[in-house]
């Protein structure tokens, strides 16, 4: 009995804190499905919103999407392709940079391994801000302004974070398989590319989840080193979507298209989800 | 198949750590070598440099009269079987046995055979060959049944197996293994025993073989090397090393129970007959060691060993001679036909070790006399090194 009410209250913890969560999600959903009158009403606090709109909208979304940008469709699909050029080249950069990296750090001996270490992990406490100027002019220098080249190169030198993580998770794993593959006949690039990164599934995992949602979402980068419309990412071009129509009688279009912006890391989440708790519990356990 | 040499190898820690002291061993071809010696000894380390895992701080290693000391594992046509198996977690059996195979391939490119048909062809049989080879290893150690599934679900004689047969497919020149058998329960370990020996007669390859266990060392070696502290202790046969240990360590190591050992004195009798003084005991030497040997160990302390079966139980009627002990038994620890009595004489614990036959009448706590069976004994100078003995 104690223990039924105890689930109970489990439950109903749990589903609270559930509904608050996806109060949000669901507000966006509900005003980019309303009709323009009464979504800018609801936001004006004139009417209230219900459960599920009387007669749903579904031209807004067409509707959004097709007047991202000054030509019809173009400014949306040309944000998508950037933003998943953009998004997968940084994932694929910083699972190999960072692996190979950690590996680096836990299975080769070299002179100055600890300091160097120490050194990177000393770059997690620099606050983001305070290298965008310098890093801006060097990028200008470069003449990489406006081209998505600052955006993508720089995950392949590997993420400090992430560097940690695989060192950690790579110390696990017993010297002896390396050795094994070294009498094998392999080379340590190889040992790395046939051992380690399959062995590192979970905290590819991670890596990969997080620095896609990142990535995905990411404003300051892009808004900092993209100027034309051309270059845009989603996030870029969701603000000025949102310049442009961000009056309480677009309020429906806005919501739609952020909500078509937010879908790809939400399948990602869903589907990577057992991976990844997998992989964050086994950091907890294994440190 | 080739011949192994060291010449004064040394590995060396640090500044000071003498891991492997000035090692010289030459290993014939096709012979089974067993290192042994406590844990520390620098075992381990030697057959580690042999593979190449470690460098050398000194001396050479040649593998097939070529000199190795630069040259990287994958290239001295070695094989090792690690003592936690190290296979792929990620690979199953087949995997794991052709994956040394598959990185000595020729014709490696997927992409090259579409359009070249003899590359094609070749990397075709190629392909055919691994499969070929790592099926016979499989049919060698019988797990052919294994093969499809990933080393998580196999049991650990099973993983031994798969570890020998990566070492197996490669046809090494020379087979290295580092404490293989310690992680299997002593059944599976007896078994896996017979079927390396079985292997090692099959091939005839050249085996270097690491244990702690002194009994697995005798049983599998055609040499034995004992070591102690990075420095060798002896290298023989396992018959020569368990009959004339070559010192007070290597006596005590090697046998189960271990030998007895006494601490004692030489001095004359009236009748100017070496004898051995221990406590308050007595033995006469029997003429077992040359006189002049025993005259030059002087008034030292001399250590007399003797091994638990040569220290025979007097039945009650029988005649006391100058070799006996008299004690009383605290415990006995019986082996199915063997037992093995532990009584204590002056003080100090003794094992005898005797068919369980003679045994019956004998109780815990009963006194007991023991005869010291002189002509097997061993004799060790205060430095630890043995007094050579003609008889042996």
């Amino acid at each position: 009995m104690n223990r039924t009410l105890w689930k109970i209250c489990q439950y109903a913890i749990l589903l609270a804190g559930a509904t608050i969560l996806l109060l949000p999600l669901w507000w966006m959903l509900v005003v980019s499905l309303e009709t323009p009158e009464r979504a800018g009403a609801a936001i004006a606090g004139g009417i209230g919103l219900s459960l599920w709109p009387p007669s749903p909208q579904w031209g807004n979304y067409p509707q959004a999407l097709s007047e991202m940008g000054s030509v019809p469709w173009q400014g949306f699909l040309n944000a998508l392709a950037n933003s998943i050029v953009v998004t997968v080249l940084v994932v694929i950069g910083t699972v190999l940079s960072s692996s190979l990296v950690g590996f680096a750090f836990a299975r080769i001996r070299f002179r100055g391994s600890r300091g160097l270490f120490l050194l990177m992990l000393s770059t997690m406490m620099l606050p983001g801000q305070v290298t965008i100027i310098p890093l801006f002019l060097f990028f200008r220098n470069l003449g990489w302004i406006d081209s998505l080249l600052p955006l993508i190169v720089p995950a392949f030198f590997g993420n400090a974070f992430f560097i940690f993580m695989y060192r950690q998770f790579i110390t696990q794993i017993p010297e002896s398989l390396l050795e094994a593959a070294k009498v094998d006949g392999y080379t340590l690039l190889g040992i790395w590319w046939r051992i380690i990164l399959p062995l590192c599934r979970p905290v590819t995992a991670i890596c990969a989840v997080f620095t896609f949602i990142y990535v995905w979402n990411d404003f300051m980068g892009p808004l900092i080193y993209l100027h034309s419309d051309e270059q845009a990412t989603l996030a870029v071009a969701l603000n000025s979507f949102r310049n442009q129509y961000g009056g309480l009688e677009d309020v429906h279009l806005l919501m739609a298209a952020s909500l078509v912006t937010m879908i790809p890391c939400i399948l990602l989440f869903s589907a990577s989800q057992r991976h990844f708790i997998e992989g964050l519990a086994r950091g907890a356990v294994k440190g | 198949m080739a011949t192994v040499e060291l010449k004064a190898v040394s590995k060396i820690y640090g500044t000071t750590v003498r891991a492997v002291d000035s090692v010289d061993l030459s290993i014939s071809d096709g012979e089974f070598i067993v290192l042994v010696g406590p844990s520390g000894c620098g075992k381990s380390t030697t057959l580690r440099m042999i593979a190449g895992l470690e460098d050398l701080s000194g001396g050479t290693i040649s593998i097939g009269n070529r000199i190795v000391n630069d040259v990287p594992p994958k290239d001295r046509n070695i094989a090792m079987v690690f003592q936690n198996y190290a296979l792929y977690p990620h690979l199953n059996v087949r995997q794991n046995l052709s994956f040394g195979l598959e990185r000595r391939r020729t014709f490696k490119s997927r992409w090259r055979g579409i359009w070249d048909s003899t590359y094609r062809t070749q990397r075709h049989a190629e392909r055919l060959a691994i499969t070929a080879r790592v099926d016979a290893a499989a049919r060698t150690l019988g797990i052919e049944q294994l093969l499809h599934r990933p080393p998580r679900e196999l049991s650990g004689g099973q993983r031994q197996r798969v570890a020998v047969g990566r070492a197996l497919v490669r046809d090494p020149a020379v087979f290295l293994f580092d404490e293989p058998l310690s992680n299997l329960d002593a059944l599976l370990r007896g078994e896996m025993r017979t079927e390396l020996r079985i292997l090692h007669r099959s091939l005839r390859a050249t085996m270097v073989y690491v244990t702690h266990d002194q009994e697995e060392a005798m049983s599998l070696a055609d040499r034995m090397v004992v070591m102690k502290d990075g420095v060798v202790q002896q290298i023989g046969s396992p018959a020569e090393i368990y009959g004339s240990p070559a010192n007070r360590f290597v006596a005590g190591f090697i046998g189960t129970p271990p030998m007895n050992m006494f601490e004692g004195r030489i001095a004359r009798d009236s009748t100017g007959d070496f004898t051995f003084h221990w406590k308050e005991s007595v033995f006469s030497l029997c003429k077992r060691w040359v006189a002049g040997e025993l005259s030059a160990l002087g008034h030292d302390t001399v250590t007399l060993g003797i091994r638990p079966d040569r220290l025979r139980i007097l039945p009650a009627g029988e005649n006391k001679n100058s070799c006996c002990l008299t004690g009383h038994v605290v415990t006995i620890e019986r082996y199915g036909p063997l037992a093995d009595i532990v009584a204590v004489v002056n003080g100090m614990r003794v094992i005898s070790r005797t068919s369980t036959d003679t045994l019956a009448a004998i109780c815990e706590g009963d006194a007991i006399t023991l005869e010291f069976q002189m002509q097997f004994a061993h004799m060790f100078r205060a430095d630890g090194s043995a007094v050579t003995s003609p008889r042996n």
